[in-house]
């Protein structure tokens, strides 16, 4: 039973055959004109085999290989930061622990810096972005590709400068750099990991103007702000935030090398300056950053979401501009980070119900989620496990951020097991699950192969529930209250770390499952198509992998976004196959 | 299932208002969990493609609806803020009759004096049932003084006092933890709590502090003298009689301290500040920072000088220095430090006061028990 993206509503069809789709099925009653396709199926030509020197590759302006540069680094990045927490865990095993105090410090630093400044903040903008912007919004390449070029060389000179630091000597500082430990009393390599963090972020921040620029000038024609896809819209808010918040994180931290390079007084009080100050700065860009790794994501669920439901986004326009409210407002919660300092009472009221109010627009994207599904015809894809899982744990995530908004709970709970749950369902739970839905959910784009759809189900469900078990118990022993960054820890509190760590195995294994099927799916995956999940879009109308171009004829649009046809399954009609592009069916997915 | 500890002892008059708003909480997020996520699983089942159900005239948009799930969410939050916040002003309410302890925090140990002359290392002892005020400052990097008992904490910054205000309504012995990252043995800088019944608590201090309360942990310093005692002691160890006594006073040498406190004083630039704890160990440290208007001679900075521990000493001396009040006068020896002091020195990491056997396996024993 083939699937069909669009209704039979034959007057677009010039509009739409344009990028034309490559595929099997030849039953197909239009095909639209699509590139020459090789022996196997795929294109003969793509942005891949375009040329196959190492010098093509690392002198790229292309933005989808820019983006596998990204994805590769990252990659890196995360199996180093996995690393880190591995070895955190195994620490938490025991009240009194394998590694000295100064070890353990080391690693969880690592941990905390890898994760947030070099996976994080750039995994989804950075990969994802880098490749979807352009073809989403029928662009050839980004506005400034060598800028973007250069923003991937200044990633992994920061990057490396920070690894250098946390690998000779390492830093232990936690992530947080908070002075006057960071800038007068650490003895370890604070500044050469803070120069290389402030590099990746004005990679970051060259990003940012790059995706803003494109969005607002290279949109195809027709294309108008209320016919994007909602991930343009949350890239575009992210850049905003990005390009505001980054340079602040970016001085602060430079403001703690001169303290601690010159002597000049900032942030110490012995030399005349303030501890508090640098909290208030850091916290500035760093609540903030938290909405630069989940916005992303919550983009990606929208698309994995109308994809496999075959419905438009309900409430489009909600949906949107929740995205720019939570950039807005996200600028002006961060002094709920210090409820407990000596910051006043009535500043911390102020924090705090602004805390409150950022938690509506996020609401508003679960409720609108789930009246999407309402009369969907719903695919449980492993695309769609990772966004029911996402929502979850988003709403999970959520939720427990209002026991830290109010200001009662937080101060006993800021700082305990209780936070570094919370962060985690939401940089876990959400911007990671975000970031391996879209993974799965545009794979097929970038490679131009499909992975094994069942071992992608069964990864769902094992990070599903590895999360849970790692993460849930830290929640209690918060709240019983113990203390983040311990290494050692009192005996009451080892049932809940030991099942946490227990977690953190099952976690593991599915995170290693993804690792080997996609590696698998490069040589032997089945040929996608342009438009394997029959999706509406503009990156689904060009072929899989897109040419160099992206699109052999700049795309005209003329019809909504997420404009699927409602499909019915007691209607026969729905067989008529999509005018760009055959869809795969499930089950032909299922027999690769 | 009884033994696993998913609560610890609400052990304040603070912690029981912030159960109670904790499992409220805690009963929203299962409810919108649960109501979120069934509607999601619920919906996706029965759309799930092949399933033979009306999908006719589907909506896209419905402003009424949107709006009907933005506002009640709104408001339910700002209830909860309003909850919340008017427990937490509590926290800041502190009563005229609170015991003030002063608490520094360095790395890696507590540091805790009794108004009353005693003094002790990673340990509190405290009378149940009456308010207690921390007045507490770092020596050197940012802590953060937490009891999870009493549902509180409060960050511990060099360069400015904080206060942590509490009244122990459960006996007891309760974890003393550091909270905010500080360095190598952050996991280990920290003790216990005592919560004692008032009999108990009046028998410690007849004792001096000195009833050993912990095997292998910190002792308290026997208190021979009470903080102002000390503070006069010290006092006339630094000379600041040499400007500050009523003789020095009547030739305009200094400004007199009697009655200071609590009061509003002019600054030569223009300020006028409140002579709070904050404004007397700043001018002891910053005098050039607040030069005080109709004086032209400025004061000597005692910054490294004078330690932390002893400013609080002076200060409650001065504090004590009320028109017509007899001030403490240091009992014993007017020159010399009185013995139990002698082991003080200044600055370092390595606390002169710190129990000798504290390495951090002992520490570890003290403060999370013998299973190692």
């Amino acid at each position: 039973m083939s699937v069909s993206a669009f209704d039979s509503s034959g007057e677009r069809l010039p509009d739409r055959g344009r990028a034309g789709g490559a595929g099997a099925d030849d039953g197909v009653a239009v095909t639209p004109p699509g590139p020459e396709l090789a022996e196997d199926g795929m294109p003969r030509a793509h942005y891949l085999n375009a040329d196959h020197s190492i010098k093509s590759w690392l002198l790229t302006t292309d933005h989808k290989r820019i983006a596998i540069l990204y994805l590769i680094s990252l990659s890196v990045m995360f199996l180093l930061g996995g690393v880190a927490a591995a070895v955190v865990r195994l620490q938490l095993t025991t009240p009194h622990g394998v590694l000295t105090g100064e070890n353990y410090n080391k690693m969880f630093s690592a941990h905390g810096i890898v994760m947030v400044f070099l996976f994080l903040v750039p995994s989804i903008p950075a990969a994802m972005g880098n490749f979807l912007v352009p073809l989403m919004i029928g662009a050839r390449d980004l506005a400034f590709p060598r800028l973007n070029l250069a923003s991937w060389y200044l990633y992994m000179i920061g990057s490396l400068m920070t690894l250098g630091a946390l690998t000779f000597g390492g830093v232990e500082t936690g992530w947080t750099f908070y002075t006057p430990y960071s800038s007068i009393y650490s003895n370890s390599n604070v500044t050469l990991a803070i120069l290389g963090i402030f590099l990746a972020g004005f990679s970051s921040i060259a990003t940012g103007i790059n995706f803003i620029a494109t969005i607002h000038k290279m949109r195809a024609p027709g294309l108008t702000w209320f016919k994007l896809p909602l991930f343009i819209w949350s890239t575009y808010a992210t850049s905003v935030i990005i390009i505001l918040g980054t340079p602040v994180v970016a001085l602060t931290l430079l403001l703690v090398v001169l303290e601690r390079t010159f002597g000049i007084g900032i942030f110490s009080p012995e030399l005349g300056g303030d501890p508090v100050l640098f909290q208030h700065m850091f916290w500035f860009y760093s609540h903030p950053a938290v909405y630069i790794m989940i916005l992303p994501s919550l983009g990606v669920i929208n698309e994995i979401i109308a994809a496999n439901t075959k419905k438009r986004i309900f409430g489009y326009t909600f949906v949107a501009f929740s995205s720019i409210a939570i950039a807005v407002f996200g600028f002006i919660v961060w002094g709920h980070h210090m409820f407990a300092t000596t910051q006043s009472m009535y500043a911390s009221m102020v924090f705090s119900v602004i805390s409150f109010l950022v938690a509506i627009p996020s609401a508003v994207k679960v409720f609108n989620w789930t009246a999407t599904i309402y009369k969907g015809s719903v695919e449980f894809s492993a695309t769609m496990l990772y966004a029911l899982g996402f929502i979850g744990l988003f709403v999970i995530g959520g939720l427990t951020g209002l026991f830290l908004a109010s200001l009662a709970t937080d101060i006993h709970l800021t700082a305990t097991y209780f936070v570094v749950a919370h962060f985690h369902y939401i940089m876990v739970g959400g911007a990671l699950t975000g970031y391996l839905g879209a993974l799965h959910f545009w794979w097929p784009k970038m490679t131009g192969r499909l992975y094994p759809e069942f071992w992608a189900k069964i990864s769902a469900l094992i990070l599903f529930v590895g999360f849970n078990l790692t993460f849930f118990p830290q929640f209690i022993a918060g709240y019983v209250g113990m203390p983040r960054r311990y290494a050692f820890y009192a005996p009451e509190y080892q049932i809940w770390q030991v099942l946490s760590s227990a977690g953190a195995s099952v976690l593991a294994v599915g995170m290693l499952i993804p690792a080997f099927y996609f590696l698998w799916s490069l040589k032997y995956g089945k040929v996608a198509g342009s438009n394997p999940w029959g999706a509406v879009g503009l990156e689904w109308m060009t072929s899989s992998p897109p040419p160099t171009t992206n699109f052999e004829e700049v795309p005209v649009v003329t019809w909504e976004a997420y404009e699927y046809h409602p499909i019915h399954d007691d209607d026969k009609d729905m067989t008529v196959p999509s005018p760009t592009a055959p869809a795969v069916t499930a089950e032909e997915r299922n027999a690769s | 299932m009884g033994d696993l500890p998913f609560r610890a002892p609400a052990a304040s008059s603070y912690a029981e208002d912030v159960d109670r708003l904790f499992f409220v909480l805690v009963g929203l997020t299962v409810v919108f969990t649960t109501l979120v996520g069934g509607t999601l699983l619920f919906l996706a089942v029965r759309y799930r493609r092949g399933n033979r159900v009306d999908r006719s005239r589907p909506s896209s948009h419905n402003t009424l609806l949107e709006l009907g799930w933005t506002l009640p969410p709104l408001f339910l939050a700002l209830g909860v803020f309003f909850w919340s916040a008017h427990i937490f002003t509590k926290a800041y309410a502190v009563p005229d009759n609170a015991k003030e302890i002063f608490v520094i925090g360095k790395q890696w140990m507590w540091h805790l004096q009794h108004s009353n002359g005693i003094r002790e290392n990673n340990e509190l002892h405290i009378p149940v049932g009456e308010p207690v005020k921390l007045t507490m400052i770092s020596q050197d990097v940012i802590h953060a003084f937490y009891v999870p008992e009493f549902r509180l904490q409060r960050q511990v910054e060099p360069g400015q006092y904080s206060s942590f205000y509490f009244t122990p309504t459960k006996v007891g012995r309760y974890h003393m933890y550091c909270n905010m990252y500080c360095g190598t043995q952050h996991a280990l800088m920290g003790g216990w709590v005592y919560v004692m019944s008032k009999a108990d608590y009046q028998k410690w201090v007849a004792s001096g502090g000195s009833q050993p309360t912990a095997t292998g942990g910190a002792k308290s310093e026997t208190g021979a003298l009470t903080l102002a005692q000390r503070g006069a002691a010290l006092y006339e160890k630094y000379q600041c009689g040499s400007c500050h006594s009523d003789e020095a006073v009547q030739r305009r040498r200094g400004p007199s301290l009697v009655g200071l406190y609590g009061k509003m004083r002019q600054l030569a630039d223009g300020r006028k500040v409140k002579a709070d704890d904050g404004y007397l160990r700043n001018v002891l440290y910053y005098p050039s920072e607040y030069p005080l208007a109709g004086w032209s001679v400025g004061m000597p900075s005692y910054k490294g000088t004078m330690s932390e521990e002893e400013v609080l000493a002076v200060n409650a001396y001065v504090k004590s220095l009320t028109p017509g009040a007899v001030p403490a006068a240091p009992a014993g020896s007017t020159t010399e430090p009185p013995a139990a002091n002698t082991r003080e020195t200044e600055g370092g990491n390595q606390d002169p006061n710190a129990p000798a056997a504290n390495t951090p396996n002992q520490q570890w024993r003290y403060m999370y028990g013998g299973e190692q």
